[in-house]
């Protein structure tokens, strides 16, 4: 699976629904989709898109947030699948795109290369619902799945180690930041 | 435990009064009672944390979302937040009140604490991050407000540290 692929597939239902995605090739291909007002890109502080999903989440409870991680950060912030699992957010998906490696700096191979399972770690952290897809259909399923579930999903979805040969596009991270503070002030 | 229960409800009425809605701490012993009054309180959001740079994250989250929030964390927490505070808060220009207990200062017993102690207020000015000392409660209220009104009016995070003389009441 292609995580632009895996992009794609979701993409018309994050619409109406708050989207925090990390750096490097996660911003680069969603936002080659097409970038909207309420999607925002953390290009740096690895670890902390989910950390903002959850301000987000626990502060605007009417919101559906989505947040799309990848191995490398949820591994710089393990602590942080506990705290997620202790609020519970029932309005918040956290997709990890994995792709055992760091992939925007040079491809070198992560844990999960050698056997670390980040969904179980997630459900060994309190998440109440965790899978691992590998084909786009499951994870198209598994992301409906969860926004039915109303209640807060680690999906991990297991990706080829490719991605957009440049990472910095024509969005400034201040046009993005005030654009989607706007979004959420409007919305 | 002789951390001040009447000067922890000052700095915690100051920080409901700047219409603080979420705060995120860490335990630490001179943040005890203000965490319990945070938790006591139905209105306010408390997220006990599993590191304080998590904290950063959560409270750019709260911002963007317009919600106001504060950090609680001792200052080796601020050493453990520093590069969500440069590459979350600072480079995306987030309002962030950190208020950060000044563990090994003049006064302090525990050998643990004195190294981070010492490198506190300058870890701050190189990042320029703008501090004051509350360790007084006649300048409490104002001095939260303050910092508040700056970090609301700059983007950017403000820093007020919580003393030992305000802190702690050294048993007789």
């Amino acid at each position: 699976m292609r995580r632009l692929d895996a992009l794609r597939a979701v993409y018309p239902q994050l619409e109406n629904r708050v989207v925090v995605t990390i750096m490097g090739a996660v911003a680069a291909e969603l936002q080659s989709i097409g970038h909207r007002p309420n999607f925002f890109y953390l290009q740096h502080a690895m670890g902390l898109a989910s950390s903002m999903g959850l301000g987000i989440a626990l502060t605007r409870p009417e919101k559906s947030v989505v947040v799309f991680d990848g191995d490398g950060s949820v591994l710089m912030n393990l602590g942080g699948l506990t705290t997620l699992a202790r609020y519970r957010p029932r309005n918040l998906v956290h997709i990890v795109f994995d792709n055992e490696s760091l992939l925007s700096v040079g491809g070198f191979p992560t844990a999960t290369s050698t056997g670390s399972d980040l969904a179980a770690i997630a459900a060994a952290a309190g998440v109440p619902r965790t899978t691992t897809v590998r084909a786009i259909d499951d994870f198209a399923r598994a992301f409906d799945e969860a926004l039915n579930a109303r209640d807060l999903t680690t999906i991990v979805a297991k990706v080829e180690a490719t991605g957009p040969s440049q990472f910095v596009t024509d969005l400034s991270l201040l046009e993005n930041r005030f654009q989607f503070h706007r979004y959420l002030k409007t919305s | 435990m002789p951390v001040s229960t009447a000067n922890s409800k000052i700095v915690y009425d100051a920080l409901k009064a700047s219409g603080i809605r979420l705060v995120s701490a860490l335990p630490e012993t001179w943040l005890v009672h203000l965490i319990r009054m945070a938790d006591d309180d139905p209105d306010m959001i408390l997220v006990r944390l599993a590191k304080e740079e998590e904290g950063v994250g959560i409270s750019a989250g709260a911002h963007l979302a317009g919600v106001k929030s504060a950090m609680l964390m001792q200052n080796h927490g601020f050493l453990a937040s520093i590069n969500g505070i440069v590459s979350c808060a600072q480079l995306y220009r987030i309002p962030l009140l950190m208020l950060i207990s000044y563990r090994g200062a003049f006064g302090e017993r525990d050998p643990w604490q004195t190294e981070g102690g010492g490198v506190t207020e300058d870890l701050l000015r190189a990042l320029r991050i703008p501090f004051s000392c509350l360790d007084d409660p006649s300048h409490v209220a104002s001095r939260i407000a303050k910092a508040q009104t700056l970090a609301l009016s700059s983007n950017k995070p403000v820093a007020l540290l919580l003393c030992r003389d305000l802190m702690w009441e050294e048993p007789a």
